[in-house]
């Protein structure tokens, strides 16, 4: 059973050629049926085209712009990548990402006295803690009621933003209470810049850094072997005496810790503050970056440089060519639909070939 | 008399929000009993949603609006099959891009269509249509007999889907496709053109929830105003334990939530605002945790078939 799995896992890695085409192709397709939707309702796609590029790529700010919109999609995208490697759907990005963000909001404003080598620090171990144990709920009604984790981090999502609503126009409210938004985090809080003249902080760094850890883990820690074989087969993975019930547990701590940096950075690094609003969609995104990325960290990174950059130039094709920049996500789903489809093209294709390949054996046979 | 009278109140609210939450449900199940499992049904919603409101406001007339949301459904429907059961995908994450679809595309062609004023359109709606004699019965009879037509229609279906489902010959071949493909295969069951026609049909019952929510509960489209029910349905069907009459308790259980919020909040009992939109999600994670053990799933659901 051992060694069916790991030739499993074997086969999985030559096909890494295969994969980068299928993203790709696929990648490409979505984006000529975006084109063809933005045609068809109206507008004129060349124009729209130039106008994303430019938003995304076309200056130094513009570039600063797609590492902002790029770094919280790194992390939700490693969020998913880890939960889908241990066999689970964590839809749960979004409110695991709003309650990182509170925890380091609340961490970088009433904890004070300390240098900024220490406070940093601390406000985003709390950030990457209040994502954590968000996602450990939906773990832990797994484990031990057998609740579907899909239903469970979605519930969770809108209790999440609905608690945030009620910190930031409440307890957190910055005095005397007329903006709801709380006040600022200490300066010893907040993340430098990366690039002069730009919004990039030094959050996209530690982005990076976290895809380095979480190679690290899945590919040369024993645990993480652990837990990609679970991820292939649960109930092999028993078999061979794998403690599944507690690498869901850990899987659904960390990737909710990841979605919750994803929050606290953009905070610690953009907004300063909190706001009712602080992701237009980051959670949801990270799905589309861990499937065109196949759940890689190199992946991962490529996938969220594509839909970082659709986020910042998808504002500038609003304000230019005066498209609705929801069709940014109309084209991220598209190539989702892509990706999933294309892959399974292949699959067949690469079956056909082993089929020609046993007729003709056994003809000369 | 006054309490009775807000009971009925109560009841009539009840049933008119579970409405949309009992029509998902039930689309729902059809696929799963085919062993199809959709969680898309949030995006579906959406679309028909905004479909039904640009039918109404194109073509003055709700219905019109109903027929191109389960148009738009159908549409759904079928690109989820073609992805799902001939090529095989994943069908929790062809699922969720649904879901992100729904809600980006009706987005942007609500922008497209109506603006992005702060105005909305407002446009024809269901009327209440009230049973002659029965509408006048004590407490419970505007509740049960003074609703929407859609209302009434969602609760029709149940015992018919049940009839269905339990009763005939086609719903016994649906369950065993889901229950156990291969062996239905060698019976000379078609598998795929039976989760085909599961598939589009459970959709346009979905996006039948989705219209109602748009041109029932309200007269105008806005963004992202599902608001989870999509995902509610799925643990409705769980917590029904897998039957329409299940999942007509657990949509109005859920639902009960709203009542709860609104009446706490008139009462103004000092609980904030935001923690009393937050009741019918905490009620359907209690209910998935108490009952998610108990309920058995077809065998196959989830699992991609491919015959030889």
């Amino acid at each position: 059973m051992k060694a069916l799995i790991t030739t499993k896992m074997k086969t999985q890695g030559k096909a890494g050629a295969q994969q980068i085409l299928v993203s790709f192709s696929a990648t490409v397709f979505a984006l000529a049926l975006g084109m063809l939707l933005i045609y068809a309702i109206g507008f004129d796609p060349f124009s729209a085209s130039v106008a994303m590029v430019d938003g995304a790529f076309g200056s130094k700010n513009a570039f600063g712009e797609t590492l902002v919109k790029m770094t919280p999609l790194i992390f939700t995208g490693m969020s998913y990548a880890l939960a889908s490697r241990c066999g689970l759907t964590n839809l749960g990005m979004e409110g695991q990402l709003y309650m990182g963000a509170l925890t380091g909001t609340a961490t970088g404003i009433y904890v004070s006295g300390l240098p900024a080598v220490l406070h940093l620090p601390l406000t985003i171990l709390a950030g990457f803690l209040g994502g954590a144990l968000w996602g450990l709920i939906a773990g832990a009604l797994k484990v031990r009621f057998g609740a579907s984790e899909i239903i469970t981090t979605v519930m969770l999502n809108t209790i999440a933003i609905s608690f945030i609503d009620y910190m930031v126009n409440g307890p957190m409210i910055e005095p005397p209470g007329i903006n709801c938004q709380t006040q600022p985090v200490r300066s010893s809080a907040q993340l430098p810049n990366l690039l002069s003249g730009t919004r990039a902080h030094w959050g996209f760094v530690i982005a990076i850094a976290f895809v380095v850890l979480f190679w690290l883990f899945l590919w040369r820690s024993k645990r993480g072997y652990e837990v990609r074989v679970a991820g292939l087969n649960l109930s092999a993975a028993r078999y061979s005496g794998i403690h599944t019930d507690k690498n869901i547990l850990l899987v659904m701590f960390l990737a909710g810790g990841l979605a919750g940096l994803a929050g606290c950075n953009e905070i610690l690094g953009i907004q300063i503050r909190m706001i009712p609003e602080i992701s237009p969609g980051y959670g949801f995104d990270g799905i589309a970056v861990s499937l065109i990325g196949n759940n890689t960290p190199f992946g991962i990174v490529i996938g969220a440089l594509l839909f970082g950059a659709f986020r910042a130039g998808g504002n500038r094709m609003q304000i230019r060519a005066k498209v609705p920049n929801a069709i940014v996500s109309v084209v991220q789903a598209l190539v989702i639909f892509a990706v999933v489809a294309s892959q399974m093209l292949l699959d067949k294709w690469n079956e056909y070939q082993m089929k020609k390949i046993h007729r003709q054996e056994s003809e000369e046979a | 008399m006054d309490l009775l009278q807000t009971i009925g109140g109560y009841l009539f609210t009840d049933i008119r929000m579970a409405a949309p939450v009992l029509l998902a449900g039930l689309g729902l199940l059809l696929m799963n009993w085919s062993g199809l499992l959709n969680i898309g049904a949030e995006g579906i919603m959406l679309i028909a949603a905004l479909a039904a409101v640009a039918g109404s406001h194109f073509f003055g007339s709700v219905w019109m609006g109903l027929l191109l949301a389960m148009l738009a459904g159908a549409v759904f429907g079928l690109l989820f099959a073609v992805l799902t059961v001939t090529l095989r995908a994943n069908q929790t994450v062809v699922g969720a891009a649904l879901n992100i679809l729904g809600l980006s595309l009706s987005t942007t062609l609500n922008r497209v269509f109506f603006g992005i004023e702060t105005t909305v359109t407002k446009v024809d709606a269901y009327k209440v249509l009230e049973i002659p004699l029965l509408s006048k019965i004590p407490v419970i009879g505007r509740a049960f007999f003074a609703q929407m037509p859609i209302v009434y229609i969602a609760f029709i279906l149940v015992p018919v889907i049940h009839y269905f489902l339990f009763k005939t010959k086609p719903g016994l071949n649906l369950r065993s496709v889901g229950e156990n493909p291969r062996v239905a295969d060698t019976l000379g069951i078609n598998v795929y053109r039976t989760q085909y026609l599961a598939t589009i049909v459970g959709s346009m019952i979905i996006a039948a929830g989705g219209a109602f929510l748009s041109t029932g509960l309200l007269n105008f489209f806005a963004e992202d105003m599902v608001a989870g029910r999509g995902y509610i349905a799925l643990a409705a069907v769980i917590f029904g334990k897998y039957r329409p009459t299940g999942i007509m308790v657990a949509a109005m259980i859920f639902m009960a939530g709203n009542v709860v919020s609104n009446v706490l909040q008139v009462a103004g009992v000092g609980i904030p605002y935001t923690f009393l939109t937050m009741i019918p999600y905490v009620l359907t994670i209690i209910a998935l945790t108490i009952f998610a053990s108990r309920a058995v799933a077809p065998a196959s659901l989830g699992k991609p078939y491919k015959r030889g």
